[in-house]
């Protein structure tokens, strides 16, 4: 079944076409990966999904259900988390609070009782606090809970906003180059917790990225994108050995006198 | 070095971290509950004076410091919490009634005035903000037949019950007063700083774009911080109302809003304790200069001769030298010298650097 799909899908930075007539569906339980070199619109792809863009044409369906007419903070309550490409974490606070956050869209707390911490809001504060602790055991954050983020290495922080999106409880994670800046063994661990997320949380996850070690082996399908247009759908291996993908990647091989 | 040992998640939920904390604030209770006999009635009303700013301070401390969004209009706010009151009471509406209701309306005031310059940073914001504190001016002028002009108003006694407070006649009431509010206040705050919404703040001022990646609504919640914080700096303003005992369009003007950040900003940005640092160095640091000044003449000599303006340009010089040499504030001193005692010998100079080496998402915008 699909979960989310991406139909016809345009985006114009005015003369600049980011996007260009992009279609493609994740389906439940899968694991989707978007290549590129770089510019080729793929961060674009996760900003429309994240309703911080408004496509010029096209429709983003999630469950069957547009998603177009709800701004940004209403996608996370349908289920849809993402990270960032570029740390975009609570910097001033602890790890802990910063997953905390990632509840937020389960708050049915308000201002007043918040105010007056009714027990009602304990209670759910320490319901919270028992997911976020099922995060921090999953992925092994137990040494950094109340470290502030501004004192972290950046492989932890990459972990962190991980973890904070996990927090969410999310049907569909968007993931923006995972493993950008890891190193192998950071890489090996982000395999196994992206193969896990889709196992044993039976989380769908959708993501962007360039370390083709981590493609291959954590998903199920591959669509290649340059300059905004699909070149390739399809396993890791076929969308590599794909012609219009090298070509986007490497050249025609002609040489430049030829042009 | 003391390692708490958190057997549940309420360790983390708890007002206080462990006993002996704890002990320390009750200490500080119990002294502050027993100032009144421990001080003549001059130091208690500065002591007054303290508490109205760090009130006004809490308040701003909410949204500047927590929620990350600048403002140089408070003293507006205080404005309309102090006329509120007062024209109420003038109308015979009881204090208990009036002073939590002038709380509420100057949040209002806050959120309508917020609204139209939400969208705004930074800088710009500070602008916008300023320009609502030289508009109050002018609109205190105008509503005259309410407020009584450039001539201003004269707060009566307060009348809770029939038991009649003035801050001349009964200083110590009024103290206590003040002290209660103080004390609701930062039950208040702490206990929203703990909750969902104290979080989606910090997320606000640390990053917009994944705090609404998160699911917060951003105008929603920046709104909402402007009406909190205008609603506690109204409260403020107006005990300040009756501190002064007549108030005039002069008494909240520009100076007093900048006076309100440059507290918040000694005392330490996004922490509570910042807001009373701050309140301790703006409300007793004039007359500390006063009493020093004289001091000096005594000893010097110089009788009864002062130099015009040495009182303001001492106190501006120290208000520089926290900005230069502690952007951390007054209780960010205080945090670097706890660790340096918990983590002796091991405590490193740079601890406390602030580095931003990784890029941000915000040209998203």
């Amino acid at each position: 079944m699909s979960l989310l799909t991406l139909e016809n899908v345009t985006l114009k930075f005015g003369g600049l076409v980011a996007v260009n007539n992009v279609s493609f569906h994740v389906g439940e339980g899968e694991v989707f990966s978007l290549v590129g070199p770089n510019g080729a619109g793929k961060s674009t792809v996760f900003n429309l999904i994240s309703r911080f863009y408004d496509p010029f044409e096209g429709d983003i369906r999630f469950q069957g259900d547009s998603i177009l007419k709800m701004r940004s903070d209403q996608v996370p309550s349908l289920g849809i988390a993402r990270t960032f490409q570029n740390i975009e974490l609570f910097e001033q606070s602890t790890v802990l609070q910063n997953l905390l956050v990632g509840r937020h869209r389960h708050r049915k707390s308000n201002l007043v009782s918040e105010i007056f911490f009714a027990p009602s809001v304990r209670d759910e504060e320490r319901r919270h606090r028992a997911v976020v602790e099922e995060v921090i055991d999953f992925l092994e954050l137990q040494a950094f809970r109340d470290k502030y983020i501004a004192g972290l290495p950046y492989g932890v922080r990459k972990v962190v906003e991980l973890a904070r999106a996990l927090a969410t409880e999310p049907k569909i994670l968007l993931l923006d180059e995972p493993a950008s800046g890891l190193s192998v063994e950071e890489t090996q661990d982000m395999i196994f917790w992206v193969e896990d997320i889709k196992k044993q949380m039976g989380i769908t996850v959708l993501m962007v990225e360039h370390d083709m070690s981590l493609v291959a082996a954590a998903s199920d399908r591959v669509l290649a994108l340059a300059d905004g247009k699909e070149l390739a759908i399809g396993t890791a291996a076929e969308v590599q050995s794909h012609p219009a993908v090298i070509e986007a990647y490497l050249g025609t091989g002609g040489r430049a006198s030829d042009e | 070095m003391r390692f708490v040992f958190k057997r549940s998640y309420d360790a983390d939920i708890k007002l206080f971290k462990h006993r002996p904390q704890a002990l320390w604030y009750l200490a500080l209770f119990i002294f502050v509950l027993a100032l009144p006999w421990l001080v003549d009635e001059f130091f208690l009303g500065e002591a007054t004076n303290v508490l109205i700013w760090a009130i006004a301070g809490m308040g701003l401390m909410l949204l500047v410091g927590h929620a990350g969004q600048a403002s140089l209009g408070h003293a507006a706010f205080m404005a309309v919490g102090c006329y509120t009151n007062i024209i109420m009471i003038e109308r015979g509406v009881p204090f208990l009634i009036s002073f939590p209701l002038s709380g509420i309306i100057a949040g209002f005031v806050g959120v309508l005035v917020a609204l139209p310059v939400l969208r705004l940073h930074g800088i710009y914001l500070a602008i916008a903000t300023l320009a609502v504190s030289v508009l109050s001016d002018d609109f205190i002028v105008i509503l005259e037949p309410w407020t009584g002009g450039v001539t201003g108003l004269v707060a009566p006694n307060i009348d809770i019950f029939g038991l009649e407070i003035d801050r001349y006649g009964t200083p110590v009431e009024f103290y206590f007063l003040t002290l209660l509010v103080t004390l609701a206040v930062l039950v208040g705050y702490r206990n929203l700083l703990r909750a969902p919404l104290g979080r989606a703040f910090t997320a606000l001022r640390d990053s917009e774009i994944s705090a609404q990646a998160m699911g917060v609504n951003i105008r929603r919640t920046k709104a909402i911080a402007f009406g909190i914080s205008c609603g506690v700096t109204g409260l403020a303003g107006g005990l300040l109302g009756y501190y002064a005992t007549a108030f005039n369009n002069e008494t909240f003007n520009l100076v007093l809003s900048i006076q309100l950040l440059l507290m918040i900003v000694i005392g330490g940005l996004g922490s509570i304790h910042g807001a009373f640092f701050g309140a301790i160095v703006i409300g007793f640091l004039p007359q500390f200069i006063a009493i020093t000044r004289d001091g000096i003449s005594g000893v010097l000599g110089l009788g009864s001769v002062t130099i015009p303006g040495i009182e303001s340009g001492v106190f501006a010089v120290i208000l520089i030298s926290f900005i230069l040499f502690e952007p951390l504030g007054i209780y960010g001193r205080w945090i670097k010298i706890r660790t340096y005692f918990e983590l002796f010998p091991f405590y490193r100079k740079n601890m406390f650097k602030r580095q931003k080496s990784f890029l941000k998402t915000e040209r998203m915008r």
